[in-house]
């Protein structure tokens, strides 16, 4: 990571902004840019490098929209600054499947009514990624326990459920 | 909301830390998980000019044996602690891994610190409670050198402690086993803090009790230890009427407060009905 422009940025009110050259991967992309220290994760992969699945609700850590993987890990990408990702691995929605080609966990989703508005479907997706890849045969308690992380006002939880108990029982884990 | 501007420091020692801070002075703060502190920033309830980030010194992520006790590494994450099973740590800590599956849900737990918590001081914390509970120290240092801060004159009030701003946690030491610690709490919604959290731990030596601890987290500014209480309980045989008299004295160790959530009346019922609840735990496990 290297302070670039350390003398010379400035705001409109002439402050100096610090800003970090960094490089992180996104789904496999690596990616070098420079960000203002208090950019956030979340807003680094949707307002610089134009990953928009990656949702914000609340931006303090309650809803779970923006949750991605960091090095493997769910994170709430609203609590995370984009220079923290400096030198890491970050995975967001659009690695899962494309459109055409849903991954298996995208297609339980659909088929369980594990979403309506969507919103919120993303950090879902990325949460339960995380999720099933550590503990590949779950009981309906541990998927409960784990999507209780996320706020959905659309589904009641019992559709996300169904989900991922099919995408289990598939043997779909990624 | 978006945070206010701040640089940001990245360390890659801990002697780079609390140079960092020395030189920073009195607005920086450190960033570990970043749980508590981003989210303030982000409401711009905290607006540090800088930000030290120690979130990758490795070194300080570890939870080991100490001579009967734990040394908990100012890194060690909510769910190392979660996933804690090696048992020559565990003996006697049982109660860590079930107080960890309290702390907020599966990603707050994945980058949230040991370290962070205690020194974010939130009074329904229950690392904060369990450091009081296992009579801990928190270690300190700084480019002054090293203090090691009993965790009894630690917490001093609502998210202040008694750290000097240019002090790092190193690790928390919890030296005294507690076989049998229980914990309950009461949350409007799982992985909320808690309305009230209650922890309890008893020593029973043929049929008497030798040693209690009693404590409350989410009723005043601080963790609450419940003194009286615990002196009803040491000497007794722990009995039904000894334990409903301790509950009924745990609920005057604080005056609770009241908001949206709960009213300070409701807030006490819990306190006595919590109390009871661990004590009783704690005694079977004893």
């Amino acid at each position: 990571m290297a302070r670039v422009a350390e003398t010379s940025a400035q705001d409109e009110g002439g402050n100096p902004v610090d800003i970090h050259e960094i490089r992180l991967t996104v789904n496999g992309t690596k990616h070098e840019i420079a960000v203002e220290s208090r950019r956030t994760l979340a807003d680094v992969l949707r307002h610089d490098l134009r990953y928009t699945g990656t949702h914000l609700g609340c931006e303090h850590g309650i809803c779970g929209a923006c949750t991605v993987l960091v090095d493997g890990m769910p994170a709430r990408a609203c609590l995370m600054f984009g220079v923290q990702a400096d030198g890491r691995s970050v995975e967001t929605v659009e690695g899962l499947g494309t459109p055409e080609a849903l991954n298996p966990l995208q297609r339980a989703f659909t088929e369980h009514h594990g979403l309506q508005c969507g919103f919120c479907t993303p950090g879902f997706l990325m949460l339960v990624t995380a999720f099933l890849r550590e503990n590949p045969s779950p009981s309906d308690e541990e998927i409960r326990e784990v999507i209780s992380s996320n706020l959905c006002r659309c589904t009641g939880y019992q559709g996300i459920l169904k989900a991922v108990r099919a995408a289990a029982d598939s043997g779909a884990t990624d | 909301m978006k945070p206010a501007a701040f640089s940001y420091h990245r360390a890659g020692s801990v002697d780079e830390a609390v140079a960092l801070l020395a030189e920073l002075g009195d607005e920086a703060k450190l960033i570990a998980g970043g749980q508590s502190l981003v989210a303030m920033m982000n409401f711009r309830l905290a607006r540090p000019a800088a930000l030290v980030d120690i979130s990758r010194l490795t070194e300080l992520r570890y939870v080991r044996a100490d001579n009967g006790g734990v040394r908990i590494g100012a890194l060690a994450l909510h769910r190392d602690l979660e996933r804690l099973a090696d048992s020559s740590v565990l003996t006697g800590f049982e109660v860590l891994p079930r107080a960890a599956r309290y702390i907020g849900h599966y990603a707050i737990r994945a980058a949230g610190t040991f370290g962070g918590s205690i020194a974010h001081a939130d009074p329904a914390a229950e690392w904060c409670m369990a450091a009081l509970l296992f009579d801990g120290e928190v270690v300190a240092r700084s480019l002054r050198g090293e203090r090691v801060i009993p965790v009894h004159d630690f917490f001093t009030g609502f998210l202040e402690t008694s750290l000097d701003p240019d002090e790092v946690i190193i690790e928390v030491r919890l030296p005294v086993r507690r076989t049998g610690a229980a914990v309950k709490e009461f949350a409007r919604r799982h992985g909320d803090f808690a309305l009230v959290a209650a922890m309890a731990a008893v020593e029973m030596q043929e049929g008497r009790c030798v040693d209690a601890r009693l404590v409350f987290g989410g009723v005043a500014a601080t963790i609450v230890r419940a003194g009286p209480a615990e002196a009803i309980l040491i000497g007794s045989d722990l009995g039904p009427d000894v334990i409903a008299q301790a509950a009924d004295a745990s609920a005057q160790a604080a005056d609770p407060p009241a908001d949206i959530h709960a009213s300070s009346e409701y807030r006490r019922h819990l306190m006595r009905v919590l109390a009871a609840r661990a004590l009783e735990e704690a005694i079977s496990g004893a």
